[in-house]
């Protein structure tokens, strides 16, 4: 039989290591927020935040890059269009295009709509000023809206890069849920 | 390591336990939990292994024949949980059970009850895990990685299976808890932790691991769970949740993980190796530190799973680095085993035999994992049968031949009789064949580019598939071999002599007759230290 000591010590330890194994289960919740700020710091996965104007930027007059626009809704009755498939530009001029969102329900729906690039670096030589995607947006019954992206594609633009592709995609907020953009 | 004394006869008294079913059901002896332990993993070898061989079978022939896609999917992620959660981790536990308390002197586990509790979580989790396959929308399928949105997605299956993991996790930091205690408080007085024999300190600094990454996984799950059905938006995109989280908090415990499966196959490695050489360990010291040393490193290097989706070059330059060392403390555990075999009077019984094997095809594994740390090739064969080969060339001839060599080398001291040598010498040689057959082709249909987790393939790939599936029906049918050499060594095996391995110097054989006695070292046994 274990002596008295022995035991007293064995529970000290399994209280020790219990305790232990619940830090680290806090610890898996507390990456959450820290990959959040890590990101946020490190401006990684930075989407939703607009970008600050560049005053005389430089514009490439020698070549054209096409800009194609997509949009997407996931869950969601409604209708998200951009209204102008593409646009044809030299790197370095600001760009202004228009996206249209019908809400077809009776009642009123909060959706968040976050973006996707083509190819897949493309944000590092994109700057977007404006963009319906940085809030969240609240349809009201069968209202329809018009809003704007305004963006500019740097002239750093790799030159073997011809057509970039910008696609959106609306999802529906649960309600009481925080938007992306307001985290 | 321990010098021989004491009267070996010391004990063998007092032997009285309840019999039949009832002594299964509610003992707290160490010795028939680690039995217990390791029953269960066979069965879930063996369950674990028809899916494998249901794979191999769909994967014969390019196109598909025997199964669905979707099944296929649920085939090759419940083969990999169950491999991984039901057959290695739970076959470790049992060797530790069976030995850490004979190894170190103790009379057994330090939480008794405990031990009983994780043992019996685990059926719970294995029928959870199998009878998913049976709900409405099947078990499982986005692969043993779980990784959202395909796990945020599916049916009741994945809802078991997120259970299921709660579950084992839950047994493995119990069963972490009890070896950590036992080790620490429970040694043979005398014996400091520089005393302890390997295998003791392998899982020691294993246990560590478990409770170090076990509950991270519990809270990775838990938040799957809340994301499927409370609302919450941790991996959802929608809700401003980021599948990608997902893959760093789970590989933050993956990667532990894969070290959790290996480091007690070291321990078992490092008793054999000196045995059969008649030499003691080469570098003891220093294999303790290699063995921390990985465990520290294997914190840090989770994002190499992780390498396309998309990264900082400065965060891949880290964890290629990173990775790429812990190749160090690695090769020093190689010259070292390899530096006690030098010059020894070595002899090859099956023990011996799977531990050289071990050796051998490990370090193909490791050099192909060095390969896989590299980023531009990772983006290459990421998610392709290289990395298919390659952990299966660490998890099966590594874990799993340890396992084979430990069965060997201890079931004389747990049932007191020998195992037929001629038959475990065919199954060594058997697997060890069957073993390359199945997969040393796959690193080649890696390299070519065939994707892991498709039911079918294009038609340059069918040689290569239809050998390896040859060579996996085979190594399926040997793993029947070794256990018809079990039962029959249980039931009629010769008698097994005091001390059938005369290079073993570890208290169990020292100080304990064979097969051991149901309760043993209730007097501590008088231990002293030889130098390393």
């Amino acid at each position: 039989m274990l002596s008295r000591a022995k035991i007293r010590d064995n529970l000290t330890m399994m209280k020790k290591l219990l305790i232990f194994s619940i830090v680290m289960f806090v610890f898996g919740y507390a990456m959450v927020p820290f990959y959040e700020k890590f990101c946020e710091v490190a401006g990684i996965n930075n989407l939703l935040q607009p970008d600050k104007m560049v005053k005389d930027m430089e514009v490439d007059e020698e070549r054209l890059v096409t800009v194609e626009f997509d949009a997407n809704v996931r869950g969601l009755p409604w209708d998200f269009k951009p209204l102008q498939r593409s646009v044809k530009f030299h790197p370095g001029e600001t760009i202004e295009v228009m996206y249209e969102i019908t809400n077809h329900l009776d009642r009123e729906i909060t959706g968040q709509a976050i973006p996707s690039y083509t190819p897949r670096y493309l944000d590092k030589h994109l700057r977007k000023f404006e963009c319906f995607c940085f809030t969240r947006q609240v349809l009201k019954p069968k209202e329809t809206r018009v809003m704007p992206v305004q963006f500019v594609i740097e002239p750093t633009l790799p030159s073997h890069l011809h057509t970039l592709t910008i696609s959106y995609t609306f999802f529906e907020l649960p309600v009481g849920a925080k938007a992306v953009s307001e985290k | 390591m321990a010098a021989v004394h004491g009267d070996v006869h010391d004990h063998g008294h007092d032997d009285h336990h309840p019999t039949g079913i009832s002594r299964w059901l509610t003992t707290t002896n160490h010795k028939d939990i680690g039995t217990m332990y390791l029953w269960f993993s066979l069965a879930m070898f063996f369950t674990g292994g028809f899916l494998a061989m249901g794979i191999r079978a769909e994967l014969f022939q390019p196109g598909i024949q025997i199964l669905e896609p979707e099944l296929f999917n649920s085939f090759t992620t419940l083969h990999g949980l169950i491999m991984v959660f039901g057959a290695i981790m739970p076959a470790f536990v049992g060797f530790a059970n069976w030995q850490v308390p004979m190894m170190i002197g103790a009379p057994d586990m330090a939480f008794a009850r405990m031990n009983l509790w994780s043992f019996w979580l685990l059926p719970i989790a294995a029928t959870l895990l199998v009878s998913s396959f049976f709900v409405p929308g099947g078990a499982a399928a986005g692969g043993w990685t779980f990784y959202p949105p395909l796990s945020t997605q599916g049916g009741l299956g994945v809802d078991m299976m997120i259970f299921a993991v709660h579950i084992l996790g839950a047994s493995s930091i119990m069963g972490a808890i009890n070896i950590i205690t036992t080790i620490l408080n429970m040694r043979a007085p005398g014996m400091k932790l520089m005393d302890m024999p390997l295998f003791v300190w392998t899982w020691l600094i294993t246990a560590y691991l478990l409770v170090l990454v076990m509950p991270v996984l519990a809270g990775t799950v838990t938040m799957l769970l809340t994301d499927r059905h409370f609302g919450t938006s941790f991996f959802n995109a929608a809700g401003g949740g980021d599948p990608v989280l997902f893959q760093h908090i789970f590989w933050f415990f993956g990667h532990p993980e894969v070290y959790i499966m290996i480091l007690p196959s070291f321990g078992i490695v490092s008793e054999v190796i000196p045995t059969f050489s008649r030499k003691p360990l080469f570098g003891y010291s220093s294999m303790v530190y290699a063995t921390a040393s990985i465990a520290i490193l294997s914190c840090v290097v989770w994002a190499h799973h992780m390498f396309t989706a998309g990264m900082p070059t400065v965060a891949q330059l880290f964890f290629m680095y990173a990775t790429m060392l812990i190749a160090v403390p690695t090769g020093v555990k190689v010259f070292n085993w390899t530096a006690t075999m030098w010059q020894g009077a070595m002899s090859f019984e099956t023990p011996m035999l799977f531990a050289i094997g071990f050796i051998f095809l490990f370090v193909i594994g490791g050099f192909s994992g060095v390969i896989c740390a590299i980023v531009p090739i990772d983006i290459q064969v990421q998610d392709t049968y290289y990395v298919i080969a390659h952990f299966h060339y660490v998890l099966v001839s590594g874990s799993l031949f340890a396992l084979f060599a430990g069965a060997y080398y201890w079931i004389p001291k747990w049932t007191g009789r020998m195992y037929d040598e001629k038959l475990g010498k065919l199954h060594f040689w058997l697997s060890m064949i069957f073993f390359n057959l199945t997969f040393f082709v796959q690193h080649f249909l890696g390299l070519a580019g065939m994707p892991r987790r498709i039911p079918d393939y294009a038609l340059q790939f069918a040689d290569f598939n239809m050998i390896s599936s040859i060579g996996a029906f085979g190594f399926g049918l040997s793993q029947v071999l070794f256990v018809y050499i079990m039962i029959k060594t249980i039931r009629s095996g010769e008698k097994a002599p005091e001390k059938p391995w005369d290079g073993a110097t570890t208290l169990e054989w020292t100080h304990l007759p064979t097969p051991a006695p149901y309760h043993s070292f209730e007097k501590p046994p008088v231990f002293k230290p030889t130098v390393h």
